[in-house]
């Protein structure tokens, strides 16, 4: 089973967190009575304590780390990836099989990319809530649930769909620039030949 | 009042914060925002304020009055309203609260929702933080969805069921009459992986589940079979393989359902021998189907040939540049090393080469498979690796290296000598690093190796003199020249090649006393030194200087040392008239004629009060003119102390023909016996 799911960059700011169970680590339960604040603080140790242990590893090590103290017992262990500027870390118990997760790590990878066109760390900063809706495609309750890309980028895009049918989360101002989005513009030509001389003409976008 | 800012612009306006004094100011505005347009119970803006409630959450802001708004979402009709309702609701409840069980009911509705987009959003809900009441509620529903031909929502279905089951265990054979189609031929890729997940998981949880399934291992291997005979299926490949995690899951079942039954494992063992010579390993995803399928052979009854194919993989595995792959391969081996023994043996030279790999994780691996490969024949130049990876590895490791070392000593070593070399290899280098429990053993150890004794104190003695930070060393070789002293300056070892140590009794006393006060000392250590200490006095004739010393602790800070010395105090005085005197009395013989005296043999008589001791003699040849001598030690015990007489005779060989030579000696100075 997948405990928990952390996407941080290189500088440990969380991108992404699910967690598939949360943690019972007893002594932090009794540090921080109130459960709610307790929470938000334990995740952000586990984030700054996985953002420790990973940061420092050498390119040329294998990515399987046996997990941190605060994550639980000698069972679980942390599978990561790194991508450029970003770390994609998969907190496991020993019912997964670690080159198994190494692989699903990278299918996730490629189908966001698929999703966002190219995608960067900016594409998940500002689309939070969208990755979260394509790991739903992929994992569920900790485990994996579709493998299949070009499913799961079906899948994502219907719902997407039926969210922008309804104005989507901005509300009533995102349906005029759906409505310009859809409106049939000319084409306009590239080249504009007179003669010997070729002019370019620069590509505009439809709005 | 205005419209709240989108997620769009809270977000970029965060990431202006230079200061996290600055980003907290900023989430704080924005809370006081949402608060009070929560309290609005404005429905148009709700998901809006509570996807950015989340992004909050995530930066580690608390977002708990964000939990009722989820559920106002999770009832609403809009599918944009549900899809962050319950995101959010997965993301900031859990059954901790008893907020979340006013989803049951929502959940329910949505479960047989017209949407299959909003099923599958309460499926993967309740699949995710459902508790066991909600469980109990919502498991007829789920079962019904087990059972619908939509591809999408029986997926979910089946994986929300493991979670089912994995909360009220009793729920588990309400599922058994949904699982009879799960295997089906009609179904696709994604269908079977996770009715497999589902198998499984009943398989691991009830026995009677597990034999109920058994029959379902010739539709797993026709499936397998399938999957590897066919061509290449553009959607479910991933780098030209069919539909690895499929594979590696039914390995998985397969190895559940083999494990311990002979028929089962006996169907499988074709199949099985066919994907591990049959897959392509030139990608990751080739690996993990070969790894899978090494760790199913093992765990089942399977031929003696296939477990050699798989362990001959493993040791592939070895070689392979990359280092995860390594990682898999050494876990792995370490499961089998004890059932498969010798078929590990024949890749122990890969393995002792990965104890100077450069990942942490796998030199730890390579320690740990190596001891459990060390036996009698390779015993020697095992050590040595080890040994030399003692000396070069990370400090984390030293202590279970060095343990391991020494149990590895204690079982196989081919010499005392050997054994008692490597202990002191192990103490110099790793010293501190050794257990406490060591330092008992060792002691142990060491006083079962009688003939060893001079040779052992000799070689502490000399490793104390370089070097008195490593506790353990200290303590062993306090005790050994507390036990050994009259060996340690006698200077003599039975050894071919003794140890060059000249240890006067003030010498060896100074290195003791040293240990007492040194800064570097435990406690521990400085009880150890002042027993030493105290057990000199019955071997050198220094008592004195010993007497002192151990009345200067009697009002030691320390209460384990003033007790004992004071003890020693009281021994002192008690038995002083008992306290033997012994003389030590060293011999040297010179020859200044031009031949050599050969054979030489020193021999001596006391009177009846007496008892006399003679060591060993540092050789039985004397050099002519001058050029060396013959040390002896004598041993003189005068517990009546009078005055001391000897006759000697002296025995040797010169320039061919036998000399002898009697002597009276009473001219002993007085110190010497009173």
């Amino acid at each position: 089973m997948i405990k928990a799911i952390l996407i941080f960059n290189n500088h440990g700011k969380p991108r992404l967190i699910r967690f598939y169970q949360y943690f019972l680590n007893m002594q932090l339960q009794i540090k921080h009575l109130c459960t709610n604040k307790m929470a938000e603080d334990m995740q952000q140790q586990i984030i700054r304590e996985t953002f420790h242990l990973v940061s420092k590893r050498d390119d040329n090590v294998c990515n399987f780390l046996e997990g941190g103290s605060l994550i639980g017992g000698s069972d679980y262990k942390l599978i990561y990836r790194h991508y450029a500027t970003l770390y994609f870390v998969f907190c496991v118990d020993s019912s997964e099989s670690e080159l198994g997760i190494l692989d699903l790590i990278q299918v996730f990878v490629e189908t966001l990319d698929k999703c966002f066109e190219n995608v960067c760390e900016l594409d998940l900063i500002f689309h939070m809530d969208k990755v979260h809706y394509i790991l739903q495609e992929v994992v569920m309750g900790g485990m994996v649930l579709e493998t299949n890309m070009n499913e799961i980028v079906a899948q994502v895009e219907l719902q997407n769909r039926m969210e922008k049918s309804e104005g989507g989360l901005s509300g009533a101002p995102a349906r005029a620039v759906s409505a310009v989005k859809n409106m049939n513009l000319p084409e306009i030509p590239r080249n504009i030949n007179i003669g010997d001389i070729n002019i370019k003409v620069p590509s505009l976008s439809p709005f | 009042m205005p419209a709240p800012i989108r997620l769009r612009e809270l977000i970029r306006t965060i990431r202006t914060a230079r200061t996290q004094a600055e980003e907290r100011e900023m989430i704080q505005k924005e809370c006081a925002a949402i608060r009070s347009s929560f309290r609005e119970e404005d429905n148009t803006y709700r998901c809006r304020n509570v996807a950015k409630l989340l992004y909050m959450h995530m930066l580690g802001y608390p977002a708990h009055f964000g939990q009722l708004e989820c559920l106002k979402l999770i009832a609403s009709q809009k599918f944009t309203d549900k899809r962050i309702g319950y995101l959010g609701a997965m993301l900031l409840l859990d059954e901790r609260q008893d907020v979340h069980l006013l989803m049951t009911n929502c959940i329910k509705n949505d479960l047989n929702h017209s949407t299959q987009y909003v099923q599958g959003l309460s499926l993967c809900t309740l699949g995710c933080m459902g508790s066991s009441e909600m469980c109990r509620d919502l498991a007829g529903e789920v079962e019904k969805l087990l059972k619908t031909s939509n591809s999408y929502l029986r997926k979910k279905a089946a994986l929300c069921a493991v979670h089912v089951i994995r909360k009220v265990p009793e729920l588990m054979e309400m599922f058994l009459p949904a699982t009879k189609n799960l295997l089906s031929e009609k179904n696709h890729g994604e269908i079977l992986h996770t009715s497999v997940v589902l198998l499984t998981e009943m398989c691991e949880r009830s026995p009677d589940m597990l034999s109920h399934f058994r029959k379902l291992v010739p539709q797993l291997v026709r499936i397998l079979k399938n999957l590897i005979m066919s061509g290449y299926s553009p959607e479910h490949d991933v780098s030209g393989i069919s539909d690895p995690f499929l594979q590696v899951r039914i390995l998985r079942l397969l190895r559940i359902l083999g494990k311990g039954d002979d028929d089962s494992s006996e169907a499988m063992n074709d199949i099985l021998a066919q994907v591990a010579t049959n897959t392509e390993t030139s990608k990751n995803v080739g690996n993990a189907i070969l790894y899978e399928t090494v760790l199913t052979i093992m765990d089942i009854k399977s031929e003696s040939g296939l477990r050699v194919l798989a362990i001959n993989i493993l040791g592939r595995f070895l070689l392979n540049n990359d280092k995860n792959i390594r990682y898999v391969a050494l876990t792995s081996l370490l499961k089998t090393v004890q059932t498969d023994h010798n078929a590990v043996q024949r890749h122990r030279s890969t393995i002792v080469d990965c104890l100077k790999d450069l990942d942490v994780s796998i030199k730890r691996r390579a320690m740990e498979l190596s001891f459990a490969l060390v036996n009698g024949n390779n015993i020697r130049g095992m050590m040595k690796e080890l040994l030399y990876f003692l000396d070069s590895c990370d400090p984390d490791f030293k202590a279970d290296c060095a343990s391991g070392i020494f149990l590895a000593a204690e079982k196989y070593a081919p010499s005392k000598r050997w054994h008692i070399d490597t202990v002191m290899r192990v103490l110099t280098t790793a010293g501190s690093y050794v257990r406490d429990d060591s330092v008992p053993n060792l002691i142990q150890l060491i006083t079962n190796s009688v003939e060893m004794h001079a040779y052992t104190v000799q070689r502490l003695y000399k490793a104390l003199l370089d070097d008195i930070s490593q506790q353990p060393l200290v303590q062993v070789a306090s005790w050994c020249i507390g036990e050994y002293g009259d060996l340690l300056v006698s200077g003599q070892c039975e050894e071919e090649e003794p140890i060059q140590v000249d240890a006067l009794e003030d010498e060896v006393l100074d290195v003791l006393e040293g240990l007492l006060v040194s800064n570097l000392s435990t406690p521990v250590t400085r009880a150890y030194s002042l027993t030493a200490i105290m057990k000199l006095s019955t071997r050198f004739s220094s008592v004195n200087r010993i007497k002192k010393v151990v009345s200067i602790y009697g009002s030691s800070i320390d209460v384990e040392l003033q007790q004992r010395a004071v003890e020693y105090n009281a021994l002192f005085k008690k038995y002083d008239h008992m306290s033997p005197n012994i003389a030590v009395i060293t011999i040297h013989a010179t020859n200044s004629t031009e031949a050599d005296m050969t054979e030489f043999v020193f021999q001596a008589a006391v009177p009846k009060t007496f008892q006399l001791q003679l060591l060993s003699p540092s050789s039985n040849v004397v050099p002519a003119l001058n050029q060396g001598s013959v040390t002896q030690v004598i041993r003189v015990l005068n517990p009546q102390k009078q005055q001391l007489r000897m006759r000697i005779k002296l025995t040797y060989t010169h320039k061919g023909s036998p000399v002898q030579d009697l002597a009276e000696v009473n001219n002993f100075p007085p110190q010497s016996w009173q």
